[in-house]
């Protein structure tokens, strides 16, 4: 076919082929205009070099295969995290999407909720209609812990400490993420790199400096009544499974329906299948000529 | 419509006589997709995806409108309301997830009935307001999705409402005026969600009207099949039911196995984490970019960094992405090949393949940051994506030499056997192009 067959092509093109062939001519000259243009060195980001992944280890929710296919939370370890949250995390940080009731989830019995909630203090108001304030209730949700986003700001020397229900889900590997975080204070900041005196050095943190300083400073900073070694690790480690609960409580109940579903669908599909092949057979097996 | 030896609707029962004479409705059903509709023996698995997109549609309107009950279409309440439903409503975390990973559900099955529309020419005469009026029903799909995305008013909701619409203002004179109108502010904000609730919840019944248009128009000539050949005989067809219900109903089941696979066991694996932020209009994303269906066309508007021909790089950009959906209106007619089906179009079966891989390779590069190398492979896949199109298959449709037809769909399907003696190829009068008539 060669040239003459490409040029007979053309000059037979129809009124469309030949409009298209003009406006796919000046698309790609276009663009590849642009691809041909000297590109701009990109300047040494030192935020982007000294930048950390986050640390992988094995999770209990996380399953066979650490994928998080299978696997449930470990209720043990929810507990120990919720009480270093509240010990340490809760002193700045709320999570304001949970409620009191919710933590019947994590293997409290209805009394020690109870207490828990009547812990905390939400606003009410009196009997005579004046505002006031009564302990919580399991109906209540974890009450903020700053009245308003300016409060926060002005308390925290100008940051403002997120709520954390939802923390895990809102980062990118986030378990892992809130885990190394935790635990990647650094002391030794890199040279190349600067930062404001208030802030610290953590190369997990998005900007790598973050304006909370170390919340986790020792080990038997918070006390473990079952066994468990009272160390900054297990802190970090148990207090991230917490905040994956607190943004997926219902990982437990999604998984253990999803294997009822696929079970359900499975034999359906089988099923299916086997009576597609009965229809089919005669069309399938043609007669022998 | 259809064919001559297609079957008859006959009632049977009392209702059904009462019924015919005055509101036929179940011979209609009938015609379109029981018994009476015949369809070619021979369409392989990749047929069963019209069925699973209509499928896929019905669940997100389902589930869709649960999810209205439970949700506020507010800025200073929205986001906490689908936390509401995530937490407080009953079974709401798995309507939420199964609306979620649906869409995204949607977009796969139809990128795959595009993909096996453009393998078998099914664009084709005498199908072509059939394709047309398929990609009305895309570029429906693509608006209905993007406002569903900003209903949960997370971070990339609300940015991604502001790039989406901010494409409108590249364009001159009105262009700002426009993005203003759509928006209903100067800003995404609370008369953006609205509007967009009430556009995401009216146009997901558009698209099943366009669906009934659709189907109505693929009962004129009948459903095309991999060979590309037409129906010439009741020995090249089935009825539609029980064969391809049975064979839908099989598809469907694997289809479902997979959908809540995703749903159950990894809902959030489709998704940007940074969705789970509230939107905050004082915080730009480091990296704002749509939901992964989104990705070729992103890459194609990201493309187009030179001003050119006195129209700056943006405005080329947008041009280029709708430019990339709306040529395909044009296909029929770019594509003249007297042949419809790839498998006996040599040359362009391996073009159809590089095209999938340069559609992949955009969509990849649309998901990463405007940064080298993506750039610069954004803008040769880009090139590459038109040329196709517009330069590569009006050429190749003229230079081809298809290979020769069986003369039938019976005659390739017995041929597949082995046990024919017919379809071997050497039969008398082959090796002719069949014309697509």
């Amino acid at each position: 076919m060669a040239k003459s067959g490409i040029v007979a092509a053309l000059t037979g093109a129809s009124l469309v082929q030949k409009g298209a062939i003009a406006a796919g001519a000046l698309f790609c000259v276009t663009v590849l205009w642009g691809a041909v243009q000297p590109r701009e060195e990109v300047p040494y980001d030192p935020v982007k070099a000294h930048h950390e992944h986050p640390e992988q280890i094995v999770w209990s929710h996380n399953g066979i295969g650490n994928i998080g296919i299978t696997g449930t939370f470990d209720r043990g370890q929810l507990q120990r995290g919720f009480k270093v949250y509240k010990e340490v995390c809760a002193a700045c940080h709320s999570i304001s999407r949970v409620a009191f009731r919710d933590l019947l989830a994590l293997g409290f019995s209805e009394g020690q909720a109870k207490a828990i909630a009547a812990e905390y203090t939400v606003p009410s108001i009196d009997e005579s209609g004046e505002p006031t304030t009564r302990p919580a209730t399991l109906a209540d949700k974890f009450p903020p812990v700053y009245a308003n986003e300016v409060a926060a700001r002005a308390a925290q020397n100008g940051a403002y400490p997120p709520d954390l229900s939802l923390i895990t889900k809102a980062r990118h590997d986030g378990t892992n993420y809130v885990r190394s975080l935790l635990l990647g204070y650094r002391d030794e900041v890199p040279t190349d790199f600067q930062k404001a005196d208030t802030l610290w050095y953590n190369p997990w943190f998005a900007s790598l400096a973050i304006a909370m300083p170390p919340p986790l400073a020792s080990d038997e900073q918070v006390e473990y009544t079952d066994g468990t070694a009272p160390t900054i690790n297990n802190y970090a480690t148990d207090v991230s499974a917490f905040l994956a609960w607190t943004a997926e409580p219902k990982l437990d109940n999604r998984k253990e329906t999803g294997v009822a579903a696929i079970a359900f669908l499975l034999i359906l599909t089988i099923l299916g299948y086997l009576s597609y092949k009965k229809v089919w057979r005669d069309v399938k097996k043609p007669k022998s000529a | 419509m259809s064919f001559p030896w297609a079957k008859q609707y006959q009632p049977t029962t009392e209702i059904g006589k009462f019924m015919d004479s005055r509101l036929p409705l179940p011979r209609f059903v009938y015609g379109a997709l029981g018994a009476g509709y015949p369809t070619p023996k021979n369409l392989n698995y990749f047929y069963n995806f019209g069925v699973l997109a209509g499928v896929a549609l019905v669940i997100q309107i389902i589930t869709g409108v649960v999810l209205g009950m439970h949700y506020a279409a507010d800025t200073s309440v929205a986001f906490d309301s689908v936390e509401h439903i995530m937490r407080d409503v009953n079974g709401g975390w798995m309507l939420r997830y199964m609306h979620a990973v649906g869409a995204s559900f949607f977009f796969a099955v139809v990128y795959i009935h595009i993909f096996r529309g453009l393998y078998y020419g099914s664009y084709k005469p005498p199908r072509e307001v059939l394709w047309m009026l398929g990609l009305v029903i895309f570029l429906l799909m693509m608006a209905t999705a993007f406002m569903g995305y900003v209903l949960v008013w997370g971070q990339m909701s609300f940015w991604g409402a502001a790039v989406i619409t901010g494409l409108f203002s590249a364009l001159p004179l009105v262009g700002e005026a426009i993005q203003t109108w759509l928006l209903g502010g100067f800003s995404p904000d609370n008369a953006t969600l609205n509007r967009f609730f009430s556009l995401h919840y009216l146009l997901p019944f558009v698209i099943f009207g366009v669906i009934i248009l659709h189907v109505w128009s693929l009962h004129i000539p009948g459903s095309n099949n991999p060979t590309g050949l037409d129906v010439k005989s009741e020995q090249d067809t089935v009825p539609f039911h029980p064969y391809y219900t049975s064979k839908d109903f099989f598809g469907l089941g694997v289809y479902l196995i997979i959908f809540s696979a995703f749903v159950f066991f990894m809902p959030n694996s489709l998704g940007e984490p940074d969705n789970y932020i509230p939107a905050n209009p004082l915080s730009t994303p480091a990296h704002i970019v749509p939901e992964w269906y989104f990705w070729p066309f992103y890459a194609i508007l990201r493309a187009f960094t030179t001003d050119f021909l006195f129209i700056p790089a943006k405005l080329w950009g947008v041009i280029a992405m709708f430019a990339s959906i709306l040529l395909l209106f044009f296909l029929p007619w770019l594509d003249t090949s007297p042949v419809r089906s790839n498998k006996y179009r040599p040359l362009n079966r391996i073009l159809f393949w590089v095209f999938v891989a340069v559609c992949v390779g955009l969509g990849v590069a649309g998901g990463k940051p405007a940064e080298e190398p993506w750039v610069i492979i954004s803008q040769l896949l880009t090139a590459y994506y038109f040329a196709h199109f517009l330069i590569i298959l009006p050429l190749v449709s003229r230079l081809e030499k298809p290979l020769p037809l069986p003369n039938s769909i019976s005659e390739a399907v017995l041929s597949k056997f082995g046990g024919s003696t017919l379809g071997d190829g050497s039969r008398p009068g082959g090796a002719v192009a069949q014309p697509a008539e």
